[in-house]
């Protein structure tokens, strides 16, 4: 290793300080390298998971066709009289990401719009990790809540409602989405720039106006894309969906009846005795495949509006 | 204490008086005592070295110092007899008759046309808002620029012409009163030359009280300059004697550019 050289002037300048020092550059080999190493190690798993989901989803097309798995209205694919129409569980999942919807758009959007423009500081810092512990209640719990106390709830309101039904999951799955809604929500409300609010309050608009007129406005691509991100977990909600909403593949929009979301159905077939390699075994990657194929829409919408939205103001 | 010249109103009304205005940050003073009478039809300009509390007391003259947490405001500002301070007044009210032109444009992400018709949709305008829009715009002199791309985003102008929008949209409000916080100084020599000839056609009807930072500016476009130092009024009179003949030592050190 050469000697550093101290400023210019007193020292005759070496031209070899300008070479490549070689202990430097093995080290950033190997860090480049064990960097490389993690990214194509995440990506390979992903490729991996997708390849064997392709292998079972393709095997399960040789033996039912593409049209009836999208057409025929009944799913029995473990009973003696087998149909293969996803219909009733992709039904029951929009079932209960709808109403999940109903019920966590609105709430995570107020809350939102109350904690980027209407709360003090002291009151954020308060509210803010409060809504986060929503988002750390095992999902389970949210289930058995949904089971002992929702569905009771609504049976003492509707009696025609059953002991298992799509409500009662909606509102919990609702329940726990609104920290994603409102917590994205609040971000892109946020990163408004506040010369845009002077500019509008300087123009005699109250708060309420600033808030809907020019803040939400600005922010909507944000906002939308915290719906959509939302919603998709919603429809990959597992564990509360199964335990409430019931295991009924039933065509229906009554959320009062039993139902069963495609996640539902996959923990149901995946706890069974279906053998390996039989085509109730394959029906659990043809359902994952479409499970998958519709949050990976919906994300990469929601990444597409977000991107628009990184343009929206300079 | 202040040397203030005798202030010629033309015979009408101050458009606005400071008394007594004291501005706090928390425990810090940031305007000590200032008095200021602001005549209509008028362009008054406040200037001073940085920090020296100019856009501070401007934001007091239409209470958009009441969005900054922490600001605390002592004395008055009476606009036609009446304090803007007082506890029955809504600030609100008081900045759609004072509008306020920013340093940096900030027009809404919206078009053109709703940048301008803001104002008034959300202050219930009823009547033909095109030709009140049409009318901004010309009084802004951006009509002839834009009148065939309302629709475009404001995003889509230069910011010359994002801050003459902002002045329109300020002027769709028709307030009595416009407040500028160096609408120019993001701006380039011929954006900022339009602005300053927009000033000049804009006091006929309007009056304006604009803080610059440059004192050229300040000379060609204002009827009364008032300096500022450290929170406190130094000098306050005809623009042409505070710049000609300016009768406290500070003025005279900071217009020959001594310091600042
Ligand atoms: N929001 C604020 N909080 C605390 N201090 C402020 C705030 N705004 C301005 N100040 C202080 O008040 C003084 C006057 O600021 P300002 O009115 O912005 O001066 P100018 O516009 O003349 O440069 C400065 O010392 C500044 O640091
Ligand atoms: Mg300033």
């Amino acid at each position: 290793m050469s000697q550093p050289t101290g400023a210019a002037g007193s020292e005759v300048f070496d031209p070899a300080a300008l070479a490549h020092k070689r202990t430097r550059n093995l080290a950033e080999h190997v860090i480049g390298l064990l960097l490389f190493l993690c990214a194509a190690a995440s990506t390979l798993i992903t490729v991996g998971i997708v390849l064997v989901l392709l292998r079972e989803t393709i095997s399960f097309f040789s033996s039912v066709s593409l049209i009836d798995f999208l057409t025929d209205p009944q799913w029995t694919p473990l009973f003696q009289e087998k149909h293969f129409g996803i219909l009733p569980l992709a039904a029951g999942s929009f079932m209960v990401a709808a109403g999940a919807a109903v019920v966590a758009v609105p709430t995570g959007l107020l809350t939102a719009l109350f904690l980027s423009e209407y709360a003090s500081e002291r009151l954020r810092a308060f509210l803010k990790p409060t809504l986060e512990i929503l988002a750390g209640i095992p999902t389970v719990v949210y289930g058995y809540f949904a089971l002992t106390f929702v569905t009771p709830v609504l049976r003492a309101l509707f009696p025609s409602t059953e002991v298992y039904n799509a409500a009662a999951a909606s509102i919990v799955v609702g329940i726990m989405i609104i920290p994603t809604i409102s917590s994205l929500s609040e971000d892109a409300l946020r990163a408004v720039p506040s010369s845009l609010r002077e500019g509008a309050y300087g123009l005699g608009a109250t708060k309420l106006e600033v808030s809907t007129r020019v803040v939400l406005p600005a922010a909507l691509s944000g906002v939308i894309a915290a719906f959509i991100l939302g919603i998709s977990r919603a429809i990959g909600e597992t564990m509360a969906v199964t335990i409430a909403a019931g295991q009924m593949p039933n065509l229906t929009l009554n959320p009062l009846e039993s139902i069963e979301t495609m996640t539902a159905y996959i923990v149901q077939a995946s706890l069974g005795d279906t053998p390996h390699g039989s085509i109730g075994y394959q029906t659990l990657f043809a359902v994952g495949m479409t499970l998958f194929l519709i949050t990976l829409a919906m994300n990469i919408v929601s990444q597409l509006i977000l991107s628009r939205f990184r343009e929206a103001y300079q | 204490m202040p040397t203030i010249y005798d202030i010629d109103t033309g015979g009408k009304a101050p458009a606005l008086e400071a008394r007594d205005l004291s501005v706090f940050y928390g425990s810090k003073v940031a305007v000590k005592e200032i008095s200021l009478t602001i005549p209509a039809n008028r362009v008054v300009a406040l200037i001073g070295p940085s920090g020296c509390g100019k856009s501070t007391l401007l934001r007091c003259l239409n209470r958009m110092n009441d969005l900054v947490s922490g600001a605390r405001v002592e004395g008055e500002v009476a606009f036609r007899g009446k304090n803007l301070y007082d506890t029955d007044v809504d600030p609100v009210e008081v900045r759609r008759r004072i509008g306020m032109v920013f340093q940096k444009p900030n027009p809404f992400p919206k078009s053109i046309y709703e940048n301008t018709a803001f104002g008034p949709r959300i202050n219930g305008f009823r009547g033909d808002l095109d030709s009140l829009v049409e009318q901004s715009l010309r009084q802004a002199a951006l009509w002839d620029e834009v009148h065939d791309r309302l629709s475009d985003s404001a995003y889509a102008l230069s910011g010359g012409q994002q801050q003459r929008l902002c002045i329109a949209r300020t002027l769709a409000v028709k307030p009595e009163i416009v407040l500028m916080d160096e609408p120019a100084s993001a701006l380039d020599p011929i954006a900022t030359q339009r602005i300053e000839e927009l000033i000049y056609e804009l006091k006929k009807e309007y009056t304006i009280i604009i803080v610059t930072h440059n004192m050229q500016q300040a000379a060609r476009i204002s009827d009364y300059t008032a300096f500022l130092y450290m929170g406190e009024l130094i000098e306050y009179g005809p623009t042409e004697s505070i710049f000609t003949n300016p009768r406290e030592e500070r003025t005279e050190a900071y217009v020959t550019g001594r310091f600042g």
